[in-house]
Formats: structure tokens, sequence, C-alpha cells
């Protein structure tokens, strides 16, 4: 076949006719040959082929290492675990191959590669699509589908006919002489193109979005509000071209957070079935908000962002007094969940107003039950006369040298631990309204109640609805370029010796196309009847 | 209510599984059956020209013009007659896949949602449409040949599922309450069915490829015979692995929708994830390997073969031993 009329291909696509290697006694390519040559290397089929393997292959150890973009605290774990193996992983960008070099390197030449690959087949294409069908082959009967029928009328009818016939199927054709020749299915490589286009198209908007998007998270316990702005979040990250005014300050207040626990089906007591957070949303500008919900799988709309319910725990508030009765800590505490029963652990820290700093590590237990070792745990997630229970430390919490100190971690090192297991005197246990006194005359300890709260998450990605449009186009280009097909059909006529008409129909197919046999028969069947006697 | 529509679901199930098994023998007689005939009748040229004799049929005129899906077809005179063990095969497979619908759907009623929800649910109804699909195929072109195949797979998988993954009937985490998982997971099990049958026949393909080059004998050389060359395996492997590709291809986006509603963010890198797309890629690596010269054949079927492979162990193996957010199987 031609390839003039045909859709470019790389010199090694298998519909491509194959040129001649070339002998030993090559003339020398020079600076210009030498770089075509590595440009039809890089965007043949074999190229393509392998760096699409390649790519397979790379994206394997990003399953298998803990990666700190998924799974920052399983990296974390990874260096505890594997000392000795970490600094090699984190040498090669093992924990963060999605953005390593190497695995950059691999997917950017598979996309210069297929733009080079596209770029002249559409170029090619544009002109296949303005272009006749091509001229009809003087011998049909070598094409591997032909149908040859006897039947009577004049050429010219015969031919008007089976234009209709093929008009019909959506044939574009032309005359040639006594036969007719048509093409369909140029869709096959629209479609192919606009695949790989979309493609790119995904690549791009991925890009843009990470230089204008932000993320963060933002921990918020019942009746506290968030406010959008950068000093707002608990942690922020954002892309390059990202200002600080390019937050929209709106306020979110969470007003309660409703969670429901299973409670019937004895296989799943307590797995959480719903959460809702109640919120009041408040435009930067406006004196009064709505109110919404945020719940899983159905996140809030805000100024251009989505609001997420990602997490929830407790916040035991608590109040401690110094031994005259003045309250020196008062609010609520953050604790981290740290079993299915929402047993929790949280710090509290009293740098001032008592006669010693006082830190305190607090285990929180929402339903609180025994077990048969002594220990406290928690039966179940939700609140039944939960249980406070604090180790008391006493000495310097390190907060003053300036060095930021995680508020979820106490340093007990450098402290003295007063209270609580390890010790004789036994942690201080309260249940909600309860007040104990701390040691050593230290003060007192109130628990005034357990809120809940949410964490959140915020995402701004302007360019989300984009990749989502590739992605769509990406998909309707694979269906049209795997299942519409491309054939080319030829019907020629001739007169017999007695003056019979001699209908030949030809059929080629341009890819994969197992119904074109099926299709040349019923054209001919179409055209001049089911055949009278078969040969 | 919930166990009793669960405990006849399970009983409904083994009994499917039995009678799975029953189907495989059936299916290994008629290989065995057909080979032995084969052998008596034909010389190695003689089945290779047959193999080969839709493609021959194709120029021979406007009578026997043929079609990939006609090249199936045991039209060739002298074919052997179906065996009695083929039918019986059939009957087994089809009444199997009726228990098996059965137990299904009642683990659905019993759970009141789509039973796909964990590894034990995803694997039944994995299983359910591998064998739809192979069965809904049948209607259009005679695969009978990868019965052995897929039945013995069905029965391996559904008897590992039904000791390892089971679990009871309990209420939907809150990320999956989304009419995502209907659309997202039913898709991502339509992808793997078709990549099943796609495997199967890419295995075939390869034994067929391995025997009309000669490099085949033996007792081995008597079992593929009166199944397709290895040209038409190929072919049907590419018809029903782009079907699949394209679900596979719309679960990644729909599983990309989901994850932007229920995490934040349509791609994380989240281990699932990784392996989605891994096998994403090698199916496009086979498409394009089907339109390299010289990687059309076996080792595009190598290709097929490996990227199913990647599926079994994105769902056996990531799904269980690895951390992510997919962490539904409920063990």
């Amino acid at each position: 076949m031609s390839r003039s009329s045909d859709v470019a291909r790389p010199s090694d696509h298998i519909e491509t006719v194959e040129e001649a290697p070339e002998g030993p006694n090559a003339p020398k390519l020079g600076v210009i040959g030498t770089l075509r040559f590595f440009w039809r290397q890089l965007t043949s089929m074999k190229t393509a082929l392998f760096l699409l393997l390649l790519l397979a292959i790379a994206a394997v150890p990003g399953s298998l290492v803990p990666q700190r973009s998924s799974d920052p605290n399983g990296v974390a774990q990874y260096k505890l675990d594997h000392p000795d193996l970490f600094p090699v992983v984190d040498a090669v960008q093992g924990f963060d191959v999605y953005t390593s070099v190497w695995f950059s390197a691999i997917y950017l030449l598979l996309f210069v590669s297929l733009i080079g690959c596209v770029l002249p087949r559409t170029r090619h294409h544009w002109e296949a699509l303005r272009a006749k069908p091509p001229r009809t082959p003087a011998r049909l009967s070598r094409l591997d589908h032909v149908e040859v029928r006897t039947t009577t009328g004049s050429t010219e009818e015969l031919l008007q006919a089976a234009e209709r016939i093929l008009r019909r199927g959506r044939y574009r054709m032309t005359r040639y002489g006594d036969s007719v020749s048509a093409e369909r299915g140029y869709l096959r490589e629209t479609g192919n193109l606009v695949f790989h286009g979309s493609l790119v198209g995904i690549l791009v908007a991925v890009a843009v979005g990470g230089s204008f998007g932000y993320s963060g998270q933002k921990l918020v316990v019942e009746g506290e509000p968030f406010v959008n702005y950068v000093g707002g979040y608990d942690s922020f990250t954002r892309g390059r071209l990202v200002g600080d005014a390019s937050l929209d300050p709106y306020r979110v207040t969470l007003n309660g957070l409703d969670v429901k626990y299973e409670t019937q089906n004895k296989n799943a007591v307590g797995q959480a079935l719903d959460f809702t957070a109640a919120v009041t949303v408040q435009q930067p500008g406006q004196q009064t908000g709505y109110d919404t919900t945020i719940k899983v799988n159905h996140p809030l709309d805000a100024d251009g962002t989505e609001v997420f319910l990602l997490g929830n725990g407790y916040a035991p508030r608590i109040t401690v007094r110094d031994p005259d009765g003045n309250a020196v800590f008062s609010g609520a505490v953050p604790f981290l969940p740290q079993d299915a029963n929402l047993t929790s652990v949280g710090i509290v820290k009293v740098p001032d107003g008592l006669p010693e700093q006082v830190g305190m590590i607090g285990f929180l237990y929402p339903t609180p039950t025994t077990l048969a070792t002594g220990a406290q745990s928690s039966s179940f997630p939700g609140l039944q006369d939960p249980l406070l229970s604090l180790n008391v430390y006493t000495g310097d919490l390190g907060l003053d040298s300036g060095v930021p100190v995680s508020v979820y971690t106490l340093a007990t090192d450098s402290l003295t631990q007063v209270a609580g297991r390890g010790t004789d005197t036994p942690g201080v246990d309260i249940g909600i309204g309860q007040t104990a006194q701390l040691p050593n005359g230290l003060g007192s300890v109130t628990l005034d109640g357990v809120s809940r709260y949410a964490s959140l998450e915020i995402h701004h990605d302007p360019t989300q609805l984009w990749v989502l449009l590739f992605a769509v186009l990406v998909l309707a280009g694979l269906l049209t370029s795997l299942f519409v097909p491309r054939r080319r059909m030829w019907v020629k006529v001739r007169r017999g010796d007695d003056g019979e008409a001699i209908v030949e129909y030809a059929g080629l197919a341009r890819g994969d196309d197992p119904a074109l046999g099926t299709a040349v028969r019923e054209l001919a069947d179409a055209h001049s009847g089911p055949p009278a006697e078969r040969t | 209510m919930t166990d009793t529509l669960d405990g006849v679901s399970t009983l409904l199930l083994y009994a499917a599984m039995g009678v799975y098994a029953l189907a495989f023998i059936a299916f290994a007689l008629d290989l065995g059956r057909r080979g032995a005939a084969n052998v008596a009748s034909e010389s190695g040229a003689e089945r290779i020209a047959r193999a080969r004799g839709a493609v021959a049929a194709r120029s021979a005129g406007s009578s026997s013009v043929a079609t990939i899906e006609r090249i199936d077809a045991p039209a060739v005179p002298g074919a052997p007659r179906e065996s009695a063990a083929l039918r019986v095969a059939l009957v087994l497979t089809v009444a199997g896949w009726l228990l098996h619908l059965g137990a299904t759907v009642l683990r659905g009623i019993a759970a009141g949602r789509v039973p796909w929800a964990n590894m034990y649910e995803f694997s039944m109804t994995g299983t359910l449409l591998i064998m739809g699909v192979f069965l809904g195929l049948l209607i259009r072109r005679d695969l009978r040949f990868i019965g052995a195949i897929i039945t013995g797979l069905v029965v391996l998988l559904l008897g590992i599922s039904t000791v390892g993954f089971r679990v009871d009937v309990v209420p939907l985490p809150a990320a999956l309450q989304s009419y995502w998982l209907v659309i997202h997971v039913l898709v991502a099990i339509l992808g793997t069915a078709f990549f099943t049958v796609g495997a199967a026949l890419s295995v075939v393909q390869l034994v067929q490829a391995r025997r009309e080059s000669g490099a085949l004998s033996g007792p081995f050389l008597r079992l593929p015979a009166s199944i397709p060359g290895s040209t038409a395996l190929e072919n049907s492997a590419y018809r029903v692995i782009i079907v699949g590709f394209i679900f596979w291809t719309f679960t990644l986006i729909a599983g990309a929708i989901w994850a932007q509603h229920a995490w934040g963010r349509y791609w994380g890198w989240d281990t699932k994830e990784v392996w989605t797309f891994i096998i994403w890629v090698i199916f496009a690596g086979y498409i394009h390997a089907r339109a390299t010269r010289g990687w059309r054949g076996s080792r595009s079927a190598w290709l097929a073969i490996v990227g199913y492979g990647a599926v079994l162990f994105n769902f056996g193996i990531v799904n269980v031993f690895f951390k992510g957010l997919h962490a539904y199987s409920g063990l």
C-alpha cells in the first residue's frame, strides 16, 4: 500500500512497509542525519513499547517502599526499622519514586516519543481527511476479501447503486473509471490521536494544577472555627505559584460532629457507620453564614476549594487549677486514637502558673473496661462514662528553648514522673465533671467534658476538571480507535464475454478489523442480491 | 435473617464449586479425547494446514469468506464430532454458574448491598463474571477449548477465597458508602473477567505456536489438537483483551473520581492505584506490541499473561499484604 494515502506510522509499525536495511557501506549520517536517526529511534514503536514496559517496572518499587507523598509515617517507621538501608534507599529517591529523577525521565521520554509520533500523524491525518479515497487497485482479486458476482444492468446504474449502499455505510467515495473507491472509519485514527493527545493533556493539566493548587490539613474541635489562610492550617503545601493572597479567607465553624456506630450486628459492633460534620460556612466580608454538612464521600465546596472530612477523634476539655483554685490551663486537647475503640492518647502541657512546669500524658477510654490483666481498655468507640487517666510529670518542658516542639509528644527523659504507672503514686483517673488533686500539692485537674474533633483536609486544584475532561477524552479516543473499523471498499464493474455485468467487491482492512469479510459479503449481497450459485 | 441467608449463600457456593469441578473434569476429558482422535486421523502438517485453513479459505471464493469469528468454528470437514464429555461439561458449567449466581445474589441480599465490598465478595462476584463472560462469549464463538482452564481457575480462586478471605456480613465502612462502589468495582471486575479469558486464550496460543513450530512432541502434542491456529487464537485474545482494557481504563478514571470525593485527591500513588496503573501500562504495552514488527505473536501473548499475573497480584497480594488506602479485605 502506498504510504502517502495511509496513516503515518513509525517505521517499525506492523502496517508500515519494511525498508531495506542499510548495508555496512551506508554513507555516514552526519550530525543532522545522526540526530534524525536518534529521533526516529525515539519515536519508533519498539522504543515506545520499551519505555512503556520500563514505566511499569519503575512504578513497582513505589508500592514496596513507603512513599513520603502517601505514607509519611511509614517512611519514618522504615527509618527506625532499617537504619542501615534507609540512607541507601533515600539516596536513590526510593521514598519519592513518582517524583524521582529516574521515574520522571522515563515518562518524559515516553511522552516525547509519543508527541514525536503523534504530531506527524496528526498532520498526515488532516491531509488524509481532505484527500480522496485511493485509486482502485488494478487486480482486486489479489486482496484478502473479495466477492465476485454476475448481474445485469448498465455500468452506470450499478455504480450508482453501489454508491447509494456505501453512502448508507457512511463511506467517503470517488469514481475511478468503472469503479467506485470508498473508505470509511477515519474516526479510528482520529480517536487514536485524541487518545494520545489527551494523555499529554492530562500530564500538562496535572503539572499546571500542581503549580496553582494547594492543600492543607486542619484539626478542628467542635465549636471551633477554621479560617482559610496560610496561618490557619496545621500543615500546608502549595504549588510554586500560589501566593499568600490566593487563599480566599472564608470561615468554616464545626458546630458538631455526629458519629454513628453499629450496635446490632455482632460481627461489627463498634464499626463506624456514618460521620456527619455540621458546619457553618461564612464568606469573607459577610456577617452571616449558611449551615451545611460534610460527610465522608461528600466534601464541602467552598470558594473554589473542597473541604473533606478525613478523620475524627476525641478532645477532652481539661482545666488545670493552681492550689488557690485559679485556672492556669483550660481547653480542649485533641487526643490521637490508638485503636478501633478509640482509646486515645494526648498530652497536656502546663508551663506556667503552677509551682513547677507540669506535663501530663493522658489516656482517654471512651467506654472504659478493665481487662483480665488489670489494664484499662475501651470496649466501644462511643462515649459511655469515659475515663481520663493521666500520668503526671514535672520538670523543664523544653518550651522555652525556641525550638518548635510537637504538641503530641512529651519528652519524658528530662522530666520527673510524679504519678501514674511506674511510680508509687497512682495515675490521676477522672470521669466527666470530676476533679482530682495533682500529687505534691501542685494543684487540681478537672475533666469538664469530651468534645469530638474533625480532621479537615482542604484542597484547591484549579485544573481537576481539565484532568477529568482529558480522562473522558482518553476513554472516548480509546473506544473509537479500537472499535471503529477503518476499511476501504472497491466496487468494480466489467463486462463478461456475453455482455453480462461482472461486479467485483473487495475490502481492505486498515488495522484490526475482524468483520471485514462479512462487510464485503454484505455489500455484495445488498448490491447484486444473494449469490445464485456458489462457486 | 442475615446469617441464615449468608449460610444458604455459602452452601450454594460450595455446590457451585463442586459442579464446576465436575465440569473441569469433563472439559479435560474432552481435550484428551480430541487429542487422541486427531492424532489418529491427521498428520501434524495436516493439522497445521487445517488450523490455518480459514486463512486459506478466505481467498478460495465467494462462498467461504471467513471472518475471524468464524475461524473458531469447527466447520472444517472431517473435524471430530463434538464429544459427549464436551456437552456434559457445558451443561455442568451452566448449572454451576446458576448456583454461583444464586450464592452471589443471596449474599448481596443478606448484606443489603452490592456483593463486592470485601475480598470474599469480590472473589465471588469476580469469578461469577469470569464464568459469565466465558459463557457469554460462547454464544458468539466457540471457545470451549479453554473451558478446562476457566473452570479450573475459577474453582481454584473460589477455593482460596472461601478458605482465606471468608468474612461475615458487616456494614459498609463510611468510605465505601458511595454509588462509586457499584460503578468502579463492578467495572474493575468486568475488566478482570475479560483479561482472564484473554490470558487463557494467550496461554493456549503459546502452546499452539510451539506445536506449530514443531517444538512440542510427545504426549503434550496431543492436548491442544483440534483447536484454532495460533494466529486465530491471538486475534481472539486481542479482541477480548481490548474490551478488558477499555473497562480497566474506565476503572482507573472512575476510581480517580471516587478518590477525589472520598480522599480529596484523584491520584495519590496509593499501592492499589500504583498496581492498577502498572496493569494499565502493561496492557497498553500489549496493544502496542501487537502493532510492533517482531512483537506480534508469542511475545505479545507473554505480555498478556504477565499483565494478567499483575491483575492477580493486585488482588491477591496487594490487598492483603501491602499497606494502603484500599484496605477493604475485611481480614
